[in-house]
């Protein structure tokens, strides 16, 4: 489980960037977190990775207050060519989070393999990332934040780089992995729509300086399909209310007559 | 490389042969015929240097691989103290490199004074180095590492400052330990960087070489023999001297970019894609 509390925190001496952040995570929940960009939801979830120190509040793990990058935590982040390392081979890459575990070398190749054909790219375990497609690499990014079974997937807009077809194929896969891993997962989008198909529960924050605005329940069945879920009147209506719930407050100015361009 | 690409490569390949070798054969022949028609001692023509330089080292017994006593007094001790003074400036130019890089702060405080011992010229340190260390190899060790240290410490440590922040973040969300670190992530990043710096220490390793080899107290080396030759007016030898350091070079420098381009394939690629 994962509590945030009470949690704030700015750069230097900048102004705030999050503000009093209240949020629990039950154990296996896929929460997404969504909202304008400068909302400081990668902030925020640079913050649960241990890799900012909040200048407020805290969060735990399972009871453990996180200090540092905590133990089972894997995090998948949206720029994939720069993530993984281009020196290494694919294995090599998803090995990287074995190597703490203190496995030998051929367990931690099999293991890394095992995760590979989880994501569908067994094949591709001896190349090079860059000799893969965009879709391809954020796979293996993928599996490489799951191949230790992490307690804690993080996700900071994982899928925004990709073309439509592709994005949608992940997010099936990542709840296909979801399902069997159980792991509790954050994941950051600005996507209203990924938002809610992928999730168990959708977070809005609001920018400036960023703080939750709503947290809603996602009452989809869990079979999630791309065209018949998105379908459903229900989908249709959490989109809706999330939509509002982003847009709130930050109202666009009327349209200027076409004709004063 | 693709099976079109190896042909097409072939094919070219006395196009690219005659473009590399034209002007250096033109320079040759023509060096040749001036000097012929000139007749001055003082600048004698290629052919008889090279055959000169052949009497002189390459005549020796098979078993020695053709080397002569002059060659195994002059070249090798010559030849060993540029790679040893070259690895040992590399080693520790690679691991300050490292050490300096990592830090900000550190990085910072250092770099007046790395920019200020950069920027004195390597054979002025010599004389230092005469003084404090023993004449003869120690000196000549000491005047190569520490004129040839900096390229490549500099370089390695620009080259870990440079190093893309997110693959920080993730190589601390995958936990690593320091030493996997600097194996698995400094060392691959900075590597472009730390080439760079170690061709430049190259160049300088072999100058620091023949400059060290020409002060008094030194009995051999190739540095030794031009000035020895010289002060006895053997100016056949103080040529062939010179052309075997510039082959010498070209041959270092040839290997180290062999190994570079080996290297480096893969950041190569990674940066065609």
């Amino acid at each position: 489980m994962l509590r945030i509390d009470h949690l704030g925190h700015r750069y230097d001496d900048g102004p705030d960037v999050l503000q009093d952040i209240e949020l629990t995570v039950p154990e296996g929940q896929l929460v997404t977190l969504v909202g304008p960009s400068g909302c400081g939801k990668s902030t925020l979830l640079r913050c649960v990775a241990g890799l900012v120190r909040p200048s407020a509040g805290r969060i735990t793990l399972d009871g453990e207050v996180v200090d540092g990058v905590p133990d089972r935590l894997g995090v998948v982040f949206q720029d994939y060519s720069r993530s993984l390392f281009p020196w290494l081979t694919v294995r090599e890459n998803v090995a990287l989070p074995l190597r703490r575990r203190g496995l030998p070398r051929a367990q931690r190749h099999a293991a890394a393999v095992a995760m590979l054909e989880q994501v569908g790219l067994a094949d591709a375990a001896r190349r090079h990332p860059w000799q893969l497609s965009g879709g391809m690499q954020q796979r293996v990014a993928l599996a490489r934040a799951l191949a230790a079974r992490p307690a804690l997937l993080l996700m900071d807009e994982p899928f925004g780089a990709l073309d439509a077809q592709t994005r949608e194929d992940l997010e099936d896969l990542l709840l296909r992995l979801h399902r069997a891993q159980g792991m509790t997962t954050v994941l950051v989008t600005h996507d209203i729509d990924e938002s809610v198909y992928v999730a168990d529960r959708v977070v809005v924050l609001a920018p400036g300086p960023g703080r939750v605005r709503a947290d809603l329940p996602v009452a989809l069945p869990a079979d999630r399909d791309q065209i018949a879920t998105r379908g459903l009147p229900e989908f249709i209506a959490l989109r809706t209310e999330v939509g509002r719930a982003v847009r709130q407050g930050t109202a666009t100015p009327p349209p200027r007559p076409l004709g004063h361009l | 490389m693709t099976a079109s690409a190896t042909l097409h490569t072939v094919r070219r390949l006395p196009r690219t042969l005659a473009l590399r070798l034209g002007v250096p054969v033109v320079a040759v022949v023509l060096w040749q015929l001036a000097a012929r028609a000139h007749g001055s001692v003082f600048f004698p023509t290629p052919a008889r240097i090279v055959e000169h330089g052949y009497h002189l080292w390459f005549s020796g017994p098979a078993g020695r691989a053709f080397l002569t006593d002059a060659a195994v007094r002059d070249l090798l001790p010559s030849l060993g103290r540029v790679l040893a003074g070259f690895a040992l400036a590399a080693a520790g130019g690679i691991v300050l490199g490292l050490a300096l890089g990592r830090s900000r702060t550190v990085y910072a405080l250092c770099d007046p004074v790395l920019q200020f011992a950069r920027a004195v010229p390597p054979p002025a340190l010599v004389p230092v180095f005469v003084v404090v260390f023993d004449l003869g190899t120690p000196m000549q060790l000491a005047s190569i590492v520490f004129g040839a240290i900096w390229p490549v410490l500099i370089n390695t440590a620009e080259g870990v400052r440079g190093i893309d922040p997110l693959r920080l973040d993730v190589a601390a969300t995958v936990r690593m330990r320091p030493a996997e670190r600097i194996v698995l992530l400094y060392l691959p990043a900075a590597l472009p960087r730390i080439f760079a710096g170690l061709r430049l220490s190259l160049s300088l390793s072999l100058i620091l070489m023949v400059f060290s080899e020409l002060l008094p107290g030194t009995a051999d080396g190739m540095g030794f023999q031009l000035t020895d030759a010289q002060t006895r007016s053997d100016l056949l030898t103080v040529w062939a001297v010179m052309v075997l350091l510039g082959a010498l070079g070209h041959l270092l420098n040839s290997v180290l970019l062999t190994v570079e381009r080996l290297a480096l394939g893969r950041h190569h690629a990674a940066h065609r894609s």
